[in-house]
């Protein structure tokens, strides 16, 4: 199942006073997360959900909010366990010094959508890199499919795509590596 | 008996000290003239400072106002009489407050107590600074968003640490005598309780063995720490030193007896000054410059 949340109209219900499209401060933080958390609860029921998050509307993120929303969103489904992805859209470079610093902070990464596809960004170690730059290039990649030199390589990849599923970074159909946001 | 407390003819970062070397041997509870009448500038920081030292004391003090009419305009404009008739006696000529949109101000004198507030700061400063970031100061674009985000964190610091409510004031002018060029300068000023009494309410850390206001202020300017458990926390003001660094501005840091400055290339102040006057509360001054022409 998908969902769509428009950070905008989330951060418009959340605050008292409609004209505001700053994500700014702990405590809105808190506010939309938490509204996040309630429109994802029960398709998180469900099972396996993908949930695009959307920047469009939103001026400006300071670090305190984007540590609050992106990093507690992102590290609270991990440590749950929850079959749950995110890809964030809309998302320019007046949003990313503070995202880009959230997750250097917890050594997180996330899937952003772009012009000319999805992209992973963040904290990534050498093996998740290799994985997802193979992956990216052959689009969807199944195991037995890899041309791979020696058995060295072949379990460098495996381990860097096993990594990232477990990071809900991408997805696993039946024996097939997938990019979350292709399912986006 | 009261006392008088000169305030300098030019009242800024460095010159508020001199005010507070003659307020710190008077007690609380004394009456106390602050004597402004000869004051002919002040800078964002000196005018917050001004109300923090209002709100600090615990009897009422005199305020005389300055006689120079141009300088009691734009105080007017900054809105300085406007919050100084609730914690002072205003004595003098003071001038009635411009109706709203008339200021030059680009962020007159705020007070700031909760989250709602720093939204309106951050709207207000997204609205003017672009045109003077950009034109005036020569900054590439993406300077604005920076500046407003480092605005959301000093005025947040109030909000997360100070216990109470403090004031914030954004001005750009021109630093002749430091630098030769224009700055843009965030004041954020509170008498709440600062970073050491702050970082002390943390129960899950030990606190070092040299532990003092500059200790703090060491470990919360430059090491990120914070009093909450959660480890996202203190990054509000390691992104605004990042910000300052990028745009080779200045960030001052005082709280309690102690000053911590991150200083520019453009600047020769002190690292790290301790023993000074007692001041509760935190104040702190981000100054951007604009850029250097090649």
């Amino acid at each position: 199942m998908t969902n769509h949340i428009d950070l905008g109209t989330v951060l418009r219900q959340t605050l008292s006073a409609s004209l505001y499209s700053n994500l700014v401060t702990r405590p809105t933080g808190l506010a939309v997360r938490t509204q996040i958390e309630s429109l994802l609860a029960d398709t998180l029921a469900t099972g396996r959900a993908l949930t695009v998050i959307d920047f469009s509307h939103v001026s400006m993120i300071d670090f305190s909010c984007a540590d609050e929303i992106i990093a507690k969103l992102l590290m609270s489904h991990g440590a749950q366990g929850l079959e749950s992805y995110f890809v964030f859209r809309g998302m320019t470079e007046d949003h990313w010094d503070a995202i880009e610093t959230v997750l250097e902070r917890h050594g997180l990464a996330l899937v952003v959508e772009r012009d000319d596809g999805v992209e992973i960004v963040g904290v990534l170690a050498l093996h998740e890199r290799r994985a997802w730059d193979m992956l990216k290039k052959r689009g969807r990649l199944a195991l037995a499919d890899l041309p791979i030199e020696s058995d060295e390589m072949q379990e460098t990849v495996r381990d860097g795509l096993d990594a990232l599923c477990r990071r809900r970074l991408i997805m696993r159909a039946n024996d097939m590596y997938v990019p979350v946001g292709e399912l986006a | 008996m009261t006392t008088v407390i000169k305030v300098p003819p030019s009242l800024d970062e460095h010159t508020f000290e001199q005010v507070l070397e003659q307020v710190a041997g008077i007690p609380e509870d004394a009456k106390m003239l602050l004597d402004a009448r000869h004051t002919k500038w002040a800078s964002p920081y000196g005018l917050t400072a001004l109300l923090t030292l209002g709100q600090a004391r615990g009897t009422r003090a005199s305020f005389a106002v300055p006689e120079n009419d141009e300088t009691r305009s734009y105080w007017s404009r900054a809105a300085f009489f406007y919050y100084a008739a609730d914690l002072f006696d205003l004595q003098g000529v003071v001038p009635k407050r411009a109706a709203s949109g008339e200021s030059q101000v680009l962020l007159p004198i705020t007070p700031v107590t909760g989250s709602e507030d720093v939204h309106q700061v951050v709207g207000h400063i997204q609205e003017k600074a672009q045109q003077i970031i950009a034109t005036e100061l020569h900054l590439e674009p993406k300077a604005i968003v920076g500046f407003a985000m480092t605005l959301s964190e000093v005025c947040q610091n109030i909000i997360e640490h100070a216990g109470q409510g403090g004031w914030v004031m954004v001005q750009t002018y021109n630093y002749r005598q430091r630098l030769g060029r224009r700055v843009v300068v965030i004041a954020v000023c509170d008498a709440g309780l600062g970073f050491r009494r702050s970082l002390e309410s943390a129960s899950h850390r030990a606190l070092p063995d040299r532990w003092d206001d500059a200790a703090a202020l060491e470990s919360a300017v430059m090491r990120g720490v914070s009093r909450y458990r959660d480890p996202g926390r203190g990054q509000g003001l390691a992104g605004a030193r990042k910000y300052i660094g990028r745009w080779d501005g200045k960030l001052w840091v005082r709280s309690g007896t102690a000053r911590i400055t991150i200083i520019p290339d453009w600047d020769d102040d002190a690292p790290l000054l301790e023993q000074l006057p007692y001041f509760p509360g935190a104040q702190i001054q981000v100054t951007i410059p604009e850029r250097a022409k090649r």
